[in-house]
């Protein structure tokens, strides 16, 4: 017998969903990352998930990001497309927030690291204390382990099964 | 309910006329025969598929005891206070509770885990893998014949940091001994393409996190493949039941990367259904803290598990400074 492994994608995702039999489906708060990403803007940080003070962010990728920047080690994993990771050391007058990444400006100055190119179901790290930028030129998607931090958004009666 | 602390540990003396060691904790006796595992403890007793005790004991041993509630079934298990066990029968189950039937001992970790251990170890016939796929190990029955100690005391992964970084967890490959699973034989097999300046080939890095996956020769085994302080991807490939019937102390996130998982929920104290929850990929779903869970994976699939290790939550939780569901809308 041959296996076909089902992934998804932003134009090819089948949502599943919570049956309810005595609960409230807002307990599961589930959502869809496809979904999410095929109606966000790019590089908007929309929390799938929120375990105290973890996310877990989706990231539509459509061009090419800000340099950012994050006091602790996150992971990116492309869930659609190929996206290309740059990553520079900071020139030491950044202050990083102590939580989630921040954007550190248009230019970073600081000595160049290397560069990463995913694709679907590559997982690469964003070292702490690192910066980094990542653009695509067709859209893709990331699912980012982070803490939440500024600009983490919040959209949960939005993306989430209520009923 | 019956109590018990600091109990005995012992073992027969010898074999059984099946060839197996018996065993017993405080007042819990476990026995097997060609079919069965044996539990009794004062005010009851206990049968299992001796196939599905085995399954549910690897995976509590290997986990140790893992994050709150390891159900063995719908009596048996074990609650993790991450330092010592509850040991329990009928604890979460509303009809023995209400018979006065349940009993509960609390154990150190490490007398369960040596005691636990030496059972799975000697009860686990050659040929039989609890950890693999039921069409992908031999037979769990019988009488007494050989054992399967590789495959009882596998490594598990734990990255300390993510998988494939230099004296990190490495990466799976047909050298190693990782085939690729014959349910995702079209898994793209492709590496990121990974160029680090010299002096950065530590912290530049990335890997095929789906390729690593689909050569797992294992099936609900969450695993460590990435750290962020306290928070863990620890992804694993599903495949028939979950084992156990984990009832959770804190609620966990579930992310489907591939193919399908029906979840069966109950309430986490007496086993009441509350939901069944679909997950297709790319669906992201909580498990909350007031729950068990077990999951359904007609074919093969990944599952993202990712937790939150931190120790303070159980007590913010039981507390009720903190509530059983991860976010409020």
């Amino acid at each position: 017998m041959t296996y076909v492994t089902r992934l998804a994608s932003l134009d090819d995702y089948e949502k599943g969903g919570v049956e309810v039999i005595d609960d409230d489906p807002k307990n599961y708060a589930f959502s869809n990352i496809f979904e999410v990403a095929s109606r966000a803007k790019p590089f908007e940080q929309i929390a799938v998930g929120k375990n105290f003070e973890y996310v877990l962010e989706v990231v539509r990728v459509e061009g090419v990001s800000g340099w950012r920047a994050c006091a602790h080690d996150q992971s990116a994993l492309v869930l659609e497309g190929e996206v290309e990771f740059t990553l520079r050391t900071l020139d030491g007058s950044q202050n990083l927030p102590p939580n989630g990444s921040a954007g550190v400006g248009e230019e970073v100055t600081g000595t160049a690291m290397g560069r990463v190119v995913a694709r679907r179901g590559h997982l690469t790290l964003l070292p702490g204390g690192r910066a980094y930028r990542y653009g695509s030129g067709r859209p893709a998607v990331l699912l980012i382990q982070t803490v939440e931090g500024v600009d983490t958004q919040y959209r949960w009666a939005e993306i989430c099964q209520t009923a | 309910m019956t109590t018990a602390e600091v109990p005995a540990v012992s073992q027969g003396q010898g074999p059984n006329e099946f060839g197996y060691l018996e065993f017993s904790l405080g007042e819990f006796r476990f026995s097997r025969d060609e079919y069965f595992a044996y539990i009794t403890w004062p005010t009851g007793r206990h049968v299992m598929s001796v196939d599905a005790f085995l399954r549910a004991l690897q995976r509590d041993v290997a986990w140790e005891f893992f994050y709150g509630i390891v159900n063995f079934d719908g009596v048996l298990g074990t609650v993790n206070h991450y330092g010592t066990v509850d040991l329990f029968a009928g604890r979460y189950n509303d009809a023995y509770r209400k018979a006065e039937l349940d009993h509960v001992e609390n154990i150190d970790t490490p007398v369960i885990r040596e005691m636990f251990a030496r059972m799975l170890d000697n009860w686990t016939n050659e040929g039989f893998d609890p950890f693999a796929s039921p069409q992908e190990t031999g037979s769990a029955f019988g009488v007494k014949h050989g054992d399967n100690s590789a495959a009882v005391t596998r490594h598990r992964v734990t990255a300390k940091r993510m998988v494939s970084l230099p004296g990190d967890e490495p990466l799976r490959d047909d050298a190693s001994g990782h085939p690729v699973n014959r349910m995702f034989a079209d898994v793209t097999q492709d590496e990121p393409e990974v160029y680090p300046e010299p002096g950065f080939e530590a912290e530049v890095g990335s890997f095929n996190l789906f390729s690593y996956l689909s050569r797992s020769p294992v099936t609900w085994n969450p695993s460590v493949v990435s750290v962020c302080r306290d928070s863990l991807y620890c992804p694993t490939t599903e495949e028939y039941i979950l084992p156990i019937i984990h009832g959770n102390d804190r609620a966990e996130w579930f992310v489907q990367l591939s193919d399908e998982i029906i979840w069966d929920v109950e309430d986490r104290d007496t086993g009441r259904k509350r939901a069944k929850v679909i997950m297709k990929a790319g669906d992201v779903a909580a498990m909350p803290s007031d729950i068990r869970h077990q999951g359904y994976s007609p074919k093969r699939s990944m599952l993202l598990v990712w937790e939150n290790a931190s120790l303070k939550i159980p007590q913010l939780i039981s507390s009720g400074q903190f509530p059983t569901q991860p976010v409020e809308f």
